[in-house]
């Protein structure tokens, strides 16, 4: 075992959750060292939270003192030792990062948005009082598309978040700030929200881990709604079982959302320690695997899909008819549901008010803080969706959405008729540049072709890292049926190790390092060269 | 399908409460139909028989039991609030004087 | 104020010429103890903004979850206005903004109410029964309550801002619809009060609701619309919001009736339109015309799962319900052996639970009748007040008739008894006991009394003797005053005779 004092901060927050957590439990790291050693990567490398700076901007707000704090609590919890010690959750005291669409007492929320600059939440979200009841340090709130909107964290109301790989690369979105927070090693977890892949597109151009849990799996109790028949909270990391892990803790059945699973869902970390492959019968989605995806993606797709083959997955290829009218329905009944979750920002119990110049009636007050408050891509959501539900076109629009949702459930069913798990590339591209879709919407929405229709049919997937294209991280999806999740994780683990093999070294290990943004930065932290091997020498 | 004019994005605007001027009128109306072109394709292969799915996992009869619990202070509930008097929230009139 | 006053036909000019069609939507605020989607107290009258959860103001993040109790209620009034109760149903988001309405939607059942298809038998004052379709009866919930202030009549047309207090934005509320009511001809608004009154007993009787119109608990739009006798196509309707007492509905038709004759028979036309009942002219005034700004967008609430009933649900709660209203009625009637005209006066004075109650604790029902009917009446009357809401309950009649039949009171002084039970003083027995009321059946005072009467008229005394025994009441009045009108008569008319020495 390596003691505590050989291992450098630069090489702690480089252990995967699971390892963090384990030796938390042996006493040989302090859970205040680990959350330190965190926000001082953070200070290096992050930039400050108002985007001005050249750093990776993965926060908007840095939760200092409560985090060291809880980190505290733990510690002395384990060094009193007893039952109190032995009933602390597994990942206590491992830090987490929660994306800033997740209301949080005692932190701003704001979604990104105008709209909310400066709210504080009178309550906090179901999945925040399971990690505090957990006693994970919460290390701040990530960027993101303003209220997760958008493919590229560019739509961030307080600047763009970069790609850790490539600083001049979008991190995907909406949880950008989430996956570059993870993959930047600033957190060694993180949550997500994902309506229509704003955990796994982010995840695939990271280099991350992240899970969209079957419709329901997770609370959805004080996540901002963006669509609500869509959206689900679920985990960012750097490994699959540490996905595993943090769902674990946050998912089971809460009163307070009519639409969350009655039953638990178990064993999740298990199946993904588990990893067995023989005789899983994995389906290659016919349709998402041509047109529209680039050809590094597709090579590291190919290659995954015959590592699978090679450790005794049954794997043919089956069809989804309908999926080519998954973006379709999508951007209708997304649209739709925004344009109502969004209505109550207003500027009558909450937010930020603006009054026309002279004043003016309430009307043209909400019309004044609604121009001002939210940014073009929720307006043009907002639009869209209010002329998708509007009399005469519903039929025409959201009913015919609504069908198509079907058609693609049915679609699903058949697949999952004949195979244990489907697979694909995750996104069509790699991370893009900052600014280079964002003056072409539909551009931007196609990003997404390959992650909504889980959204749409409410099951799970996952984005695992596939490998490099031209440097920059591929991911691979898998989807499983609904309340598959287990099966999920056991085939993307299975995928992970065979890969960690073929590579030698784990994927994240293989991350450029980053340079500190701020001459500030504590001595020793950051302006190091990363190792290149995880666990290695300093 | 119909195309959305600036006339229909001017009548979404006021429905939505969102103040538009004349630039953004003529953007925003120009991204929608384009963003239209590209997704009305829903509506060909939605038939008649086809079931309609406002729920992606069918749950029902999710009900509360019915006992208080959860309550904000006033004070905690007006804490946010742009304007307030009285324990109420404040807002500007609510009609121009017709 | 300049209001535009409307030109009105008179009522019977109206009828001559149109047939009115009515519509109602009654909205019942339920009495659960919390709110229809969130776990707020469902209370009236407590500081504002004090009854809410982050879920009632609309706060970021919050879902809504159903209240069960709201749902067995809506049924249970469904199944009382002999409704189908949906197999499935569920809910939609009414979209439009309000500053009321803290979502800017309302939750509400759109295409798919928990009951539907039912009817309701309305008896007006003088027996006849009319039969009222029901459409529907869906869930949904209130909107907060707004108050406007700065302008010189508290109006909202010229107020410069408005509070809004969400205490009330989510209570549950059941909307009970009618089909069109066609045939009701010059008994428009006799039928129109009648059938609110109606729906609010049966709320109350089925305990789901306070039902007090007063409060807002049970609140009525009327819609009005007339067509040429003889014709079968409708017109155009109105439709006067919030009319919230029983009478003001019955108000509010009749002008609605004689202001669209006015239009219609002068060549003009009527626009679609909410109107406002104005209770100070008894007028409806124009309100907002119907609009593109009505375009809802209903769409599936997503955030909330559809409900399923089954016919074992549906029985038990069937077999919850109380005795309807107008079958507990004729039953009573007939129990009681009260005449129509005396049931009938009986309903209309509101009074028939406190006189079942007061039957049902051992009184006859002619004493019951009397009581309430009389001097209870007449207090009321005296106070104006409402007969049940004097502060005389069955129990204080009980207890009035046991002390009359021990003799302890008289029926005179059970008429000042009930008077102090009005003021508050207590019960009947500790009132008697309080102020001394006992008849006086104590023979020396009564002796003493009765001899100075003697001595005080002697010209009556030397009639009694002369044998006009009729003359006797002469002196039982002086006594009775004597003895402050506790004075048993009959006891009294014997000791003048004992001590006149006189007989039958």
């Amino acid at each position: 075992m390596t003691d505590l004092t050989e291992l450098s901060a630069n090489e702690l927050i480089k252990l995967t959750a699971l390892q963090m957590a384990e030796r938390l439990r042996a006493g040989e790291i302090t859970s205040v060292q680990l959350t330190q050693a965190h926000l001082d990567r953070i200070a290096a490398v992050d930039g400050p939270a108002d985007g001005q700076g050249t750093g990776v901007h993965a926060f908007l707000h840095v939760n200092t003192e409560e985090a060291l704090a809880v980190a505290a609590e733990v510690d002395a919890i384990r060094a009193a030792g007893g039952t109190a010690a032995q009933d602390l959750h597994p990942l206590a005291g491992v830090p987490i990062a929660v994306k800033d669409l997740i209301v949080t007492i005692g932190q701003p929320t704001t979604a990104a948005s105008k709209m909310l600059e400066g709210w504080m939440s009178p309550y906090d979200a179901t999945v925040v009082e399971k990690i505090r009841a957990a006693k994970l340090p919460i290390l701040g709130k990530t960027n993101l598309d303003e209220f997760a909107m958008g493919s590229s964290t560019e739509h961030s109301a307080f600047g763009d978040t970069r790609n850790p790989w490539d600083l001049d690369r979008t991190p995907g979105g909406s949880g950008g700030g989430s996956a570059a927070a993870v993959a930047a090693y600033m957190a060694p977890l993180a949550l997500g929200t994902d309506t229509g892949g704003s955990i796994r597109q982010p995840g695939a151009v990271t280099g991350t881990v992240g899970a969209k849990p079957t419709y329901g799996a997770v609370s959805r109790y004080g996540v901002i709604a963006m669509a609500s028949s869509l959206d689900q909270v679920g985990p960012v990391t750097r490994t699959v079982s540490d996905a595993a892990a943090l769902q674990e803790l946050i998912s089971g059945h809460d009163p307070k959302d009519s639409t969350s699973l009655p039953e638990p869902m178990d064993g999740l970390l298990e199946a993904a320690r588990n990893g067995e492959l023989a005789g899983l019968r994995i389906g290659i989605i016919a349709e998402l695997e041509g047109e529209g995806f680039q050809e590094g993606v597709l090579a590291r797709f190919q290659e995954s899909v015959q590592v699978l083959k090679d450790a005794g997955a049954e794997v043919s290829e089956v069809s989804c008819p309908h999926l080519g009218y998954a973006l379709g329905a999508y951007y209708l009944i997304m649209p739709s549901e925004v344009s109502s979750n969004l209505a109550k920002f207003d500027g009558v119990r909450f937010g930020n008010r603006v009054v026309p110049e002279g004043g003016g009636t309430i009307e043209q007050v909400m019309g004044a803080t609604r121009a001002a408050g939210f940014g073009d891509e929720v307006k043009r959501r907002i639009i869209l969706g209010t002329y998708a539900l509007s009399a005469g076109y519903y039929d025409a629009y959201y009913g015919s959405a609504q069908k198509v949702r079907t058609l693609i459930q049915r679609d699903f069913a058949a697949a999952f008729e004949q195979v244990d798990v489907l697979i694909s590339p995750t996104s069509p591209v790699t991370a893009f540049p900052l600014g280079e879709k964002l003056d072409d919407p539909v551009a931007m929405y196609n990003n997404d072709i390959a992650t909504i229709p889980a959204n749409l049919a409410g099951i799970p997937g996952i984005s695992v890292p596939a490998g490099l294209s031209e440097g920059l991280p591929v991911g691979i999806q898998f989807l499983a049926p609904a309340r598959g999740d287990a099966t999920m994780y056991r085939a993307a683990a299975a995928l992970e190790s065979r890969l960690e093999e073929a590579w030698g070294t784990p994927f994240w290990a293989q991350a450029p390092d980053l340079a500190a943004v701020s001459e500030a930065a504590p001595a020793g932290v950051g302006n190091a060269p990363a190792t290149a091997t995880a666990g290695g020498e300093n | 399908m119909s195309a959305i004019t600036r006339e229909d994005v001017a009548h979404l605007a006021r429905l939505a409460h969102i103040r538009m001027d004349e630039n953004e009128l003529d953007k925003m109306s120009g991204e929608l139909a384009f963003i239209m072109d590209a997704i009305a394709s829903v509506s060909e292969v939605a038939g008649q028989d086809v079931p309609r799915t406002s729920h992606p996992i069918p749950l029902r009869n999710v009900f509360r039991e019915d006992m208080p619990s959860g309550m904000l202070t006033q004070e905690q509930a007006l804490a946010m609030a742009p304007d307030a008097e009285d324990g109420q929230f404040k807002v500007p009139a609510i009609l121009d004087g017709e | 104020m300049a209001a535009v006053t409307d030109e009105v036909l008179t009522f019977e000019e109206a009828m001559a010429q149109y047939e009115p069609v009515l519509g109602f939507e009654v909205h019942v605020e339920l009495n659960t103890r919390t709110k229809m989607f969130s776990s707020a107290p469902n209370g009236f009258g407590d500081e504002p903004n004090t009854n809410v959860t982050p879920v009632d103001l609309g706060l970021p993040g919050v879902l809504p979850v159903v209240n069960g109790t709201a749902v067995e209620y809506s049924i249970k009034l469904g199944l009382a206005l002999n409704c189908q109760i949906a197999e499935v149903c569920g809910f939609a988001r009414k979209n439009y903004f309000y500053p009321d309405t803290p979502k800017n939607f309302q939750t509400s059942q759109y295409d798919d109410p928990i009951a539907h298809d039912g009817w309701l038998d309305v008896e007006l004052e003088d027996g006849t029964v009319f039969r009222v379709e029901i459409e529907r009866a869906h869930m949904e919930e209130d909107a907060g309550k707004l108050t406007h202030q700065g302008g010189p009549s508290g109006r909202i047309q010229d107020a410069a801002s408005s509070l809004v207090d969400y205490n009330r934005a989510g209570v549950p509320l059941v909307e009970i619809v009618t089909k069109p009511i066609t045939g009701a001809g010059e008994r428009a608004a006799e039928l129109a009060k009648a059938y609110v009154t109606q729906i609010r007993d049966i709320v109350k009787n089925l305990g789901i609701s306070d039902a007090r119109m007063e409060r807002g608990n049970v609140r009525c739009d009327a819609n009005v619309s007339l067509m040429p006798k003889g014709s079968t196509v409708f017109g155009t309707r109105t439709e006067t919001k919030n009319v919230n007492s029983t009478r003001a509905v019955a108000h509010a038709v009749t002008f609605e009736i004689q202001r669209q004759a006015a239009v219609l028979s002068a060549g003009g036309s009527i626009t679609q339109e909410t109107r406002h009942w104005q209770e100070g002219t008894r007028t409806t005034t124009s309100g907002r015309p119907k609009s593109d700004a009505d375009d809802y967008r209903y769409f599936p609430e997503p955030d909330l799962v559809p409900i399923h009933t089954n016919t074992e649900w549906i029985e038990r709660l069937r077999a919850e319900l109380p005795e309807p209203p107008a079958e507990r009625r004729k039953r009573l009637k007939a129990d009681w052996g009260y005449s129509d005209e005396e049931f009938r006066d009986v309903v209309n004075a509101g009074v028939l639970d406190e006189i079942a109650a007061t039957i049902g604790a051992g009184a006859s029902a002619s004493a019951a009748r009397k009581w309430w009917m009389g001097e209870i009446a007449r207090l009321a009357n005296l106070a104006d007040k409402d007969i049940a809401e004097l502060g005389v309950t069955p129990a204080d009649v009980v207890e009035v008739e046991a002390l009359i039949a021990e003799k302890t009171i008289n029926d005179k002084l059970a008429k000042q008894v009930l008077g102090f039970v009005a003021d508050g003083e207590g019960a009947p027995r500790a009132i008697v006991e309080a102020r001394s009321l006992a008849v006086v059946s104590d023979d020396g005072a009564l002796n003493a009394a009765v001899e100075a009467a003697i001595a005080e008229n002697p010209g009556v005394v030397d009639k009694i003797k002369a044998g006009k025994l009729q003359a006797i009441g002469a002196l039982i009045g002086p006594v009775m005053k004597a003895t402050r009108g506790q004075a048993d008569a009959a006891r009294v008319r014997e000791i003048v005779m004992e001590q006149l020495g006189v007989s039958e």
